[in-house]
């Protein structure tokens, strides 16, 4: 009998005879014994384990941390938001399962919200997907299209998951930076840029898929309509997908504007565009995102959705489609909850600027979201002593944590393994925090010399 | 010239790329889902539906009054992001709960972790245990998405039937009475055999395995050094005093096992999308990898008022005021009542033994749906739907939980869920009884 070879630990004996009564309890045990082996993980979430946040949330769960590291706001969500939900759960049906692809109330709320956004028909049945959050419909989307023998774009710095998921996907992740154009003002993140022919060169046949974040995390970074023209001019081009992570939409400062590369000409038919429930009212714990696009691609994301987890939760999608009719009849009013959302973090985003100039550091002023980058190298911190294979970040940041009780998350979480080195000198502060969040930071930062001096 | 060279290779490789389908091949033959189809025709024809498993009465109160709490209380960080393993109010008492339940100290953080609805967890344990090479036995008739969710992660269903024994004269059939050839269920277990997907109580029959059931079903998978995901989502609902018993606590399966349970069977709130794991490290390691690579986070806000449902169930086990012990009561009086009507009518049911699904033999109504040869679709497919089209009355047919190879061994049998309001499950007696009058009167 040939054996396959991870059967070959167990003892080297694996007997396949019926044996009933007569099985007896010795095999048992020593099988037991050895079977570590033989339950393996797959293949596929080989070196996926390790998660930055799974790290630095444990870390920085202490209560006497100031935490600007996790992006979660600890402001309160509108509170017409949260009586919706207290309102969708009294009703009984509404705690039972609702449509699979969406709950019809928030996909017919979507479809207008977007129509109106994008100047486009959008069918709620067909062209939108709701998943939990948006990392659901990177999940969704990417195992959806994405498989072994695809290449996909991802841009560096990356929100850190779409590295695993493509992987997981069997794919290969390629990476290019945006790159610093110092041009000696102030530093903004309009300052970091693509390469266009470095970008050109990263597309080749085997290139299924771009993605994109716009406004971007960490960075901040709103692309111009410039800048993604050169984007969707590749994508045309090389017959290529775009996975457009849109999240921070609404949250974008003055000067700047949001821009839908699916709004392109010749964009639409090749590009998922995601969107998040906790981004546009502040509830990441709803955990509600949604994928829009052409139905020649939405249908496959439904497709791993019923074969992933099949619906989300009734009463939070009730609650939603509800909070997004309350804004949607206010869209052309400025107390519209994501036109005076952007403007209060505009304020906590130039406070925090602030802050951290006065501390003798130069953050990168983001155009959109609600993150922000420093380097920190101009401290001159030395932790050459840290015994640690760790990039310079994460070890700052963890020593900033001990001894200034101030968390933020070190940037090379965001990078491939080519650039980290490039971007171990910078960390990101999240400031979509209450004023007392930032009062306490506040005197962690302007203390800082003081203690270091 | 090397102009037209390099515009020539891009357009080849673009024709060559535009002629591959744009989804992935994980995506093959997954695409078809009888809940779109019948949920569907529920909704457009049914006046009453006992097809989809979901009550039509109210969560209860207690549980209710925990979200209410929740979301009127100070902490509004509710409202945001939880520990993505499981919100830690929820895991401990989980933990303390099933720990409790299967006699072992159970670790919150690396013994349990929380999904959305126990068909993410189901998800989980394919996507990190099944590939390419490996074959998940899957006992015939089984909750639909074993199978899909198996093939999506590469891998091979081999099925294996519950099997009717001779019915004893003029008795009802017991879901007791569909059962695994032992022989043949331990023929199945081969090399490649990965794990077995174990539902027990069973969706769509009801049947409660037995300790001697479970105990064949073991010791195949310690022989064989298999892995046995249990979905046990309806632990709670079992009838006539009959024992719930986990196969993780049998001799040798706590180490192979994982343990699925759902907040939305056990509390009455489908629509809440709260599932758990429970099992070692070992295994859950790997769910915990998927998890954060797939949805990562829950939503908090039901995960905290289920905490409290649960330490109320904690303070309450055993007792009579115990959720865990009125809602079978309730249930299995709307089994019974569901049982004679369907009787009355010569609609044959298969008394379940647990879950809230019922099946009945239909075969006594079949002059009313004619068989047309060479039809692809199942018999009792087309019966369910002419049912809900004509009589109003929505069903699922047993087929729909067969693989494609098997769905015509028993085609004459459809799936009704009792989980309704009297009025309901009245209403349902009414179109049974119109309908034999119908076919008695000439």
């Amino acid at each position: 009998m040939l054996f396959a070879s991870r059967n070959f630990y167990c003892l080297g004996i694996r007997t396949y005879q019926l044996q009933r009564d007569s099985l007896s309890r010795s095999i048992k045990l020593s099988a037991s014994a050895t079977m570590a082996f033989r339950h393996k993980n797959t293949r596929r979430i080989e070196g996926l384990d390790s998660n930055v946040w799974v790290e630095f949330t444990k870390v920085a769960a202490d209560p006497s941390i100031v935490n600007l590291g996790q992006g979660l706001p600890d402001i309160s969500p509108p509170s017409y938001v949260k009586e919706e939900l207290a309102k969708a759960a009294a009703v009984d049906r509404l705690n039972q399962y609702t449509r699979g692809f969406g709950h019809p109330p928030l996909v017919k709320a979507l479809s207008q919200v977007y129509e109106r956004v994008c100047g486009r028909k959008i069918d709620p049945l067909t062209d939108i997907l709701v998943t939990v959050g948006a990392y659901g419909s990177l999940f969704s989307t990417i195992q959806a299209l994405i498989e072994e023998g695809d290449e996909v774009i991802i841009i560096e710095p990356f929100y850190d998951c779409y590295e695993p998921m493509v992987k997981m996907a069997g794919a290969k992740p390629v990476f290019i930076p945006l790159r610093y154009k110092n041009n000696g003002n102030s530093a903004s993140s309009a300052d970091w840029v693509l390469d266009p022919d470095e970008l050109a060169n990263k597309f080749n046949s085997k290139t299924k898929a771009i993605i994109l974040n716009t406004p971007h995390n960490p960075i901040g970074k709103v692309f111009t309509r410039e800048e993604l023209q050169v984007i969707a001019d590749l994508c045309i081009k090389h017959d290529t997908l775009c996975i457009s992570d849109e999240v921070y939409e609404w949250l974008v400062y003055k000067g700047n504007k949001h821009i839908k590369i699916a709004m392109l000409p010749g964009m639409w038919e090749r590009t998922v565009t995601i969107g998040s429930a906790g981004k546009t009212y502040s509830v990441t714990g709803w955990k509600l995102g949604w994928s829009i696009g052409p139905q020649n691609l939405i249908k496959h994301l439904q497709v791993v959705h019923q074969n992933t987890l099949y619906t989300c939760p009734t009463p939070l999608q009730e609650a939603l489609a509800q909070a997004f009719w309350i804004d949607y009849k206010r869209m052309d009013d400025p107390d519209c909850y994501f036109y005076s959302l952007s403007r209060e973090l505009e304020s906590k985003r130039d406070r925090m600027a602030q802050l951290l100039q006065e501390a003798g550091l130069k953050p990168v002023i983001p155009d959109g979201g609600y993150f922000m980058i420093v380097d920190v190298s101009t401290l001159n911190v030395d932790l050459s002593d840290v015994d640690e294979k760790e990039p310079y970040d994460y070890k700052f940041v963890k020593w900033m944590i001990t001894s200034k009780k101030l968390s933020a998350i070190p940037l090379s979480a965001f990078c491939g393994p080519e650039t980290k080195r490039q971007f171990e000198k910078y960390i990101r502060f999240c400031f979509i925090k209450k004023d007392s969040t930032l009062d306490a930071a506040e005197v962690i930062l302007k203390n800082w010399n003081k203690q270091t001096a | 010239l090397p102009l037209v060279k390099a515009s020539n290779s891009l357009s080849l490789s673009l024709q060559a790329k535009m002629s591959r389908p744009v989804q992935a091949q994980r995506l093959e033959g997954i695409d078809k889902n009888i809940w779109v189809e019948f949920v569907k025709l529920a909704a457009n024809y049914s006046t009453v539906n006992l097809g989809q498993g979901f009550p039509d009465f109210p969560p209860p109160d207690f549980l209710k009054e925990a979200l209410v709490r929740a979301l009127s209380g100070e902490n509004h960080m509710l409202h945001q992001y939880t520990r993505a393993f499981g919100h830690p109010p929820l895991v401990k008492i989980l933990a303390q709960f099933f720990g409790k339940l299967l006699g072992r100290d159970l670790d919150p953080m690396t013994n349990v972790m929380v999904t959305v609805g126990a068909y993410q967890a189901l998800f989980c344990c394919f996507q990190a245990f099944v590939e390419e090479g490996d074959e998940v036995i899957i006992i015939e008739p089984f909750f639909d998405c074993y199978e899909p969710m198996v093939k999506m992660a590469g891998g091979t269903p081999v099925f294996v039937p519950l099997r009717l024994k001779a019915p004893k004269d003029g008795k009802l059939i017991s879901s007791a009475d569909w059962q695994l050839d032992p022989t043949e269920l331990a023929s199945k277990f081969s090399e490649q055999t990965k794990a077995i997907v174990l539902n027990s109580p069973n969706n769509p029959l009801g049947k409660v395995f037995s300790r001697g059931e479970l105990e064949l079903i073991a010791d195949l998978c310690v022989k064989h050094d298999v892995l046995c995901i249990s979905d046990e989502v309806y632990e709670w609902l079992v009838y006539d005093g009959k024992e719930h018993i986990r196969i993780a606590s049998l001799q040798g399966m706590w180490d192979r096992t994982v343990i699925i349970g759902s907040a939305g069977k056990t509390f009455s709130v489908t629509g809440w999308k709260v599932g758990w794991t429970v099992g070692p490290n070992r295994l859950l390691q790997h769910l915990r990898t998927v998890h954060q690579n797939s949805v990562y986070h829950c939503a908090t806000v039901a995960q905290e008022a289920v905490a409290q449902g649960f330490q109320r169930e904690l303070e309450l086990y055993g007792k009579p005021d115990s959720y865990f012990i009125q809602l079978p009561k309730e249930l299995q009086q709307k089994r019974d009542w569901l049982v004679q009507s369907l009787d009355a009518v010569g609609m044959k049911p298969i008394v379940p033994e647990g879950t809230y699904f019922l099946v009945a033999d239909i075969s006594g109504f079949k002059s009313d749906v004619p068989d047309v040869p060479d039809s692809d679709e199942p018999y009792d497919s087309r019966f369910a739907k002419w049912m809900v089209k004509n009589k109003g009355l929505a069903a699922i047919p047993l087929s729909a939980f067969y693989c494609g190879a098997h769905k015509n061994n028993y085609n004459h049998f459809i799936r009704f869920c009792f989980a309704k309001e009297e009025a309901t499950l009245k209403a349902a007696n009414d179109i049974l009884q119109k309908w034999k009058q119908e076919k008695t009167s000439p």
